[in-house]
């Protein structure tokens, strides 16, 4: 057995030992990249440069951008201006995905520049879109089984959204790093639901014994949760949307966060509406189910405001 | 409510395939499986696939269980179940998207997910896992049945309302009311359903049962 704090003390030094590498190829990459400082795609056709000397000139022709997977075709540059602040603002004909990758080069000065999302917004963006513009729940209508039947009282909805985001990052985890490392070499991928289900279960099972045995208290009140997750669609979904993507393993804990945390979100209010309903004189063809379906409808109406919500411009 | 199976009586087909419709519908009566039944009830066609998948899967899965429950010992039964239910679902699965590539499309997570309906895994646990082979295999094709009927009958309601069409051909004239097609409109349509299976049940029996179990699974 060894001993918990060196444990962390290893943890600890292997953080740090990463931080540095990866601060290094950051100043590596931003070295290279001298002539152009910066670049960033603005939906939905215009591309902003920062120069570290102006360029020779506005001549539309003088840039060439396109896509990183399609280098061969440049997408049509309608317009090149310089503004108030410096920076030159590239006008292209075609709509630009603000998440994609593209290549910019210009001829003079002779330059070439990746140009994608800052890592952290694309990951916060999944996650925010899991949660609340796509949420599990109010758009995709999964996992309702459980939350018309756990959102009746405020402290069981609290209880199983936690139990559940939990529970969902390490499913989503394992069945990323089964799919991945395992299933897709083996040429296996036929076999993922019996596999995600699989995984499923023995990730519900194992946390309920390992809480069993180490936190007595925690798991009389978290244990009954653990159980009902068996059934969730959403715990099964993420994983197959994961496979069905080819997510990489940021990508995979991303949308395994923002569902749980949109899950729980989805159950809190709810929760909440519900304890309000109970007090109030619903019709009598309507009491119980049906007007929680009804309540839903409404959240799922309020949630369409978030639609326009992005964190990528 | 539930017709929990009396050892030594044995249930008509006919009262079998009439209880998984109406007496215990999976979807009004019940309250189970509904992820589905809101999720691919924008059209006709979706929610008729929907519905064939979990037929199918539904009655191969009770008859596996019925065939092979000699063998599963007790304490391991729910995962063997899942297992099973887990093969069919692959093999529906794989079916669908071989013949039909175009609704597969729109549905294809939900077939998968089909593997953690509560419809089918309770049927086997309440009775396949209980009955002979002949009664279970009515059991699940009433279940079935029942589940592709609700699913049937809710997507007209939306796919009429929202759309102004039945099974992709055009029937009314007026300015669809785009609210039925969304999100939203699924939860309402559902809500009005059941409300309405509520107040026809009162109606005729005098009193209420209140809509489904309380949607629990």
């Amino acid at each position: 057995m060894r001993d918990p704090r060196r444990l962390g003390l290893d943890l600890l030094l292997l953080v740090i030992i990463t931080l540095i590498a990866w601060m290094t190829a950051l100043a590596g990459s931003a070295h290279a990249a001298d002539v152009i400082q910066a670049a960033r795609v603005m939906t939905p056709d215009h591309v902003v440069i920062r120069f570290a000397t102006p360029p020779g000139t506005l001549d539309p022709a003088n840039f060439r951008f396109c896509e990183a997977k399609a280098p061969d075709v440049p997408f049509v540059i309608r317009s090149a201006e310089l503004r108030d602040d410096g920076r030159v603002l590239l006008t292209v004909a075609g709509r630009l995905d603000p998440a994609g990758s593209y290549v910019l080069e210009t001829h003079d000065p002779p330059a070439r520049k990746a140009v994608h999302p800052a890592p952290w917004a694309l990951l916060l963006s999944i996650a925010m879109s899991a949660a609340l513009i796509n949420n599990f729940v109010f758009t995709r209508y999964l996992g309702l089984c459980i939350f018309f039947g756990v959102s009746k009282k405020r402290d069981t909805a609290i209880g199983m959204g936690i139990t559940f985001t939990a529970v969902m990052i390490f499913t989503a985890m394992l069945s990323w790093a089964l799919f991945t490392w395992v299933m897709v070499p083996l040429q296996l991928r036929f076999l993922q639901i019996l596999v995600f289900i699989g995984v499923v279960a023995f990730v519900v099972q194992f946390l309920d014994t390992m809480l069993r045995k180490t936190h007595a208290d925690l798991h009389r009140k978290w244990g009954i949760y653990l159980m009902l997750i068996t059934t969730n669609c959403i715990i099964l979904a993420v994983p197959l949307l994961n496979a069905a993507s080819n997510a990489g393993p940021a990508d995979a804990l991303a949308l395994a966060v923002g569902s749980g945390v949109g899950f729980a979100l989805a159950l809190f209010l709810m929760s909440c509406a519900r304890e309000k309903v109970e007090l109030a004189r619903v019709p009598e063809s309507f009491k119980g189910l049906p007007i929680a379906f009804a309540l839903a409808g409404l959240f799922a109406l309020a949630f369409m405001g978030f639609s326009g919500l992005s964190f990528l411009r | 409510m539930s017709v929990v199976p009396v050892p030594g009586e044995r249930p008509s087909a006919r009262f079998l395939l009439l209880n998984g419709i109406f007496a215990e519908n999976p979807v009004f009566r019940l309250a189970l499986s509904l992820c589905p039944a809101v999720a691919v009830t924008t059209s006709v066609i979706n929610g008729f696939t929907l519905g064939i998948a979990v037929l199918a899967v539904q009655v191969l899965s009770s008859v596996s269980v019925a065939l092979t429950r000699q063998w599963i010992h007790p304490k391991v039964r729910i995962p063997v179940y899942t297992i099973i239910i887990a093969v069919w679902v692959s093999v529906i699965d794989m079916t669908l998207a071989a013949f039909a590539p175009a609704v597969y499309a729109q549905v294809g997570l939900y077939i998968k997910l089909i593997v953690a309906f509560a419809i089918i895994i309770s049927r086997l646990e309440v009775f396949a896992s209980r009955q002979p082979l002949i009664p279970t295999f009515w059991d699940g094709l009433g279940m079935g049945l029942g589940f592709m009927l609700a699913l049937v009958v809710i997507s007209a309601f939306r796919e009429l309302l929202g759309n102004g069409s039945l099974a992709g051909i055009r029937l009314v004239a007026f300015k669809p009311l785009l609210f039925f097609a969304l999100p939203a409109g699924g939860f309402f349509s559902i809500a009005l359903l059941m409300a309405f299976m509520n107040a026809m049940e009162r109606r005729i029996t005098g009193h209420s049962s209140s809509g489904g179990g309380g949607g629990h699974a």
